[in-house]
């Protein structure tokens, strides 16, 4: 099947869903083939535990990687894992690892970080791949044109098992984003954009594809951003497909095909994309001028509006549900409806994450603050996505720029994104961040979360408040 | 995993939209490696008031919830982290089964992984439910083959994947199950290309 042929127009998850079955079963599910499993150590270790209760082997260690990424500290590593339960956690991946033959990233691998940066920067991300992950932002991935998605513990278990995961088959959706995008709206924007339209169950159920100009000339980080939050609209995996900068991309990194192989695997890239005539379940176009920087107000992703707007009204909406939920996030936030969103002070300034802690992202934020101070009493961490970055940076000056500025340079990890490690905001504190989710306590307990692009957190940190970068200079 | 045929007991009444996984629980209980012990910290915001006490008007702190077998709540229950530990602080809590009007998908999958039921019923259904659950009195029946939902006024019916009902109605094991088609994984194997990622195919230590 490989050559694509087949008569009926398909789309690229289609395509790609397809190719990895290994059987269909009566009632309906696929069971699919998983090019690739990423691991970490907070959802794996119940997973390794009842393989081996059940004495069975990992199937194919060769098609899986670990890296140690949620619960590691970003200063003073020199000193090791002082939280004796995440140490417990880590020293248990490191063993089940061992144990087990599967590779690991450890801490002073500067090739380890934030699973779903390390694994594109490796070249183990490929078009037309399925992979998996005990982690929702898995989708990230699927910018490369492969089927990524997020999966819980138990299916760790069976892919360790067996490389296979049984799923019925998703719904498709289309989400077509056309034209120029205005100045100053980046990737962030544009996904920010897309969940606060389509609702924060709006991709419940369906694959996304991203279609359009737009994801056109979006560089490979842009798309893993955009991809990266699809789960935030509910979506089960998001999709670009790949082209030039795909394989641009990827061409030369370690894990990459190489000489004939590079040949062959483009020539099979090449047919990974949505036939003409094929069909989705939903659809959705988006004119690329309608978007602008946007910030969160809320406490989830879809509660976001431009920064040109004023924090929304409970009465506004007619769904009682949808004005207790506004009320109860308006409470949480400290907000008062009506007011702009660029009189919102903030405390914290958060540049990470695995939606915007790749280079391109620390370039465009460093841009901004070229020079500048961040505002009194404004504390400013940047943590890269991985060790490679990290150098990347330094080898471009970066670091020095974000230090000269006042800003924390940190080694890299999922750090403030998710405050598994000590980097926690205070209660009542109001963090501008670059991260993917605003729930209540995410960030730590009581802590306020507005997410925002790299150069919308970056001009923030200047002022102390929120600007639109559009006329901040 | 136990099979789950009839579930009946008294229903807990969480009328929210969205209730993410950072609230069912949040990421530094992730922590342990065990797979059981996470019932402590389901929900650990709202069980507990600002000064760090049990909030005794909170639903299932109340005594009279205390033997509470279902769950009712807002629709996209589940959503945002992939992490199992949510279902397993529900299921450790003694919760057996959720009835919401949608659910993550991650989340739902993660429910039938755990042996915890998610079922999905109309608004109105739900509404309703909700209020007979506000009287601790009320108990409700489901029952997994019929795929049915009784308790008083309200008779429901819910759709579940064939597949997966067959596994929780006899609580299989999906890894066997799987495994008893290694050969077929095996003949898929033989067949992909040699270019797919391998971590065995790295050509070059350096970067």
């Amino acid at each position: 099947m490989l050559d694509g042929s087949m008569s009926t127009p398909r789309t690229l998850f289609e395509k790609v869903w397809d190719e990895h079955i290994v059987r269909s079963d009566a009632d309906g599910a696929d069971l699919l083939f998983v090019d690739l499993h990423l691991i970490h150590e907070v959802t794996s270790p119940q997973a390794f535990e009842a393989l081996q209760t059940a004495g069975r082997p990992v199937h194919r260690p060769d098609l899986t990687l670990a890296t140690i990424d949620h619960g590691v500290p970003t200063v003073d590593r020199e000193l090791g894992i002082l939280d004796p339960l995440s140490k417990k956690q880590i020293d248990t991946l490191i063993a089940n690892c061992e144990r087990t033959g599967v590779e690991l990233f450890g801490i002073n691998d500067p090739r380890s970080g934030i699973v779903h940066v390390i694994g594109p920067e490796q070249g183990l991300t490929q078009p037309g791949t399925t992979i998996v992950c005990g982690d929702s932002h898995t989708a990230t991935h699927g910018a490369f044109g492969s089927l990524a998605f997020g999966i819980g513990t138990s299916q760790v278990e069976h892919v360790l098992a067996t490389q296979t995961l049984a799923q019925p088959k998703p719904k498709s959706m289309s989400i077509t984003v056309d034209g120029e995008l205005p100045p100053g709206v980046t990737p962030k924007d544009v996904i920010l954009g897309i969940i606060a339209r389509i609702g924060f169950n709006g991709g419940g159920g369906h694959v996304i594809e991203y279609r359009g100009s737009v994801f056109e000339q979006m560089s490979m980080e842009g798309r893993m951003t955009v991809c990266n939050m699809s789960i935030e609209a509910g979506a089960r995996a998001g999709m670009i497909a790949p082209d030039e900068t795909t394989f641009d991309y990827l061409k030369g990194r370690p894990y990459a095909p190489a000489g004939i192989e590079w040949d062959e695997a483009v020539s099979y890239w090449r047919t990974l994309s949505t036939d003409v005539g094929a069909r989705f379940d939903t659809e959705f176009t988006i004119d690329a001028a309608d978007l602008a920087p946007y910030v969160s107000w809320g406490t989830n992703p879809s509660q976001t509006i431009p920064v040109t707007e004023m924090v929304p009204d409970p009465a506004s909406f007619s769904d009682p549900l949808e004005r207790d939920a506004t009320e109860r996030a308006l409470g949480y936030m400290g907000l008062e409806s009506g007011i702009p969103i660029t009189d919102i002070d903030i405390d914290v300034v958060f540049l990470g994450s695995c939606t915007n802690a790749r280079i391109e992202d620390l370039r465009a934020a460093a841009k901004i603050i070229e020079g500048k101070q961040i505002a009194n009493g404004v504390r400013a961490l940047v943590v890269p996505g991985s060790g490679l970055v990290k150098l990347q940076a330094e080898d471009e000056g970066l670091d020095q720029v974000f230090l000269s500025a006042g800003f924390e340079w940190r080694d890299a990890g999922c750090s403030m994104c998710l405050a598994m490690n000590p980097d926690v905001l205070q209660p009542g504190e109001r963090c501008a961040s670059t991260s993917n989710r605003n729930f209540e306590g995410r960030q730590g307990r009581e802590g306020r979360t507005h997410l925002v692009s790299p150069a919308m957190a970056a001009a923030a940190a200047i002022e102390g408040h929120f600007v639109d970068v559009r006329e901040w200079s | 995993m136990e099979p789950i045929t009839i579930i009946t007991g008294q229903m807990a009444p969480l009328p929210r939209a969205n209730v993410d996984t950072d609230q069912i629980i949040p990421a530094q209980f992730l922590k342990r490696v065990e797979r059981s012990g996470f019932g402590p910290f389901l929900f650990w915001e709202w069980v507990h008031d600002a000064e760090g006490e049990l909030d005794p008007e909170f639903i299932i702190n109340r005594p009279e919830y205390a033997d509470a077998a279902v769950l009712v709540s807002g629709p996209n229950f589940g959503s945002g982290s992939s992490r199992e530990h949510a279902p397993w602080a529900i299921e450790d809590r003694g919760f057996r089964a959720i009835i919401a009007p949608s659910f993550a998908d991650i989340f739902r999958g993660n429910c039938h992984n755990v042996g915890v039921l998610p079922i999905v019923l109309a608004d109105d259904e739900v509404a309703r439910l909700t209020e007979l659950a506000e009287d601790p009195s009320n108990t409700v029946t489901i029952d997994l083959a019929a795929q049915s939902v009784a308790s008083g006024d309200l008779h429901a019916t819910f759709e579940i994947d064939p597949s997966i009902k067959n596994r929780l109605l006899n609580g299989l094991d999906t890894i066997a199950l799987t495994l008893e088609h290694a050969d077929e994984i095996e003949a898929y194997e033989e067949s992909r290309p040699a270019w797919k990622p391998s971590l065995s195919a790295v050509l070059s230590a350096e970067y």
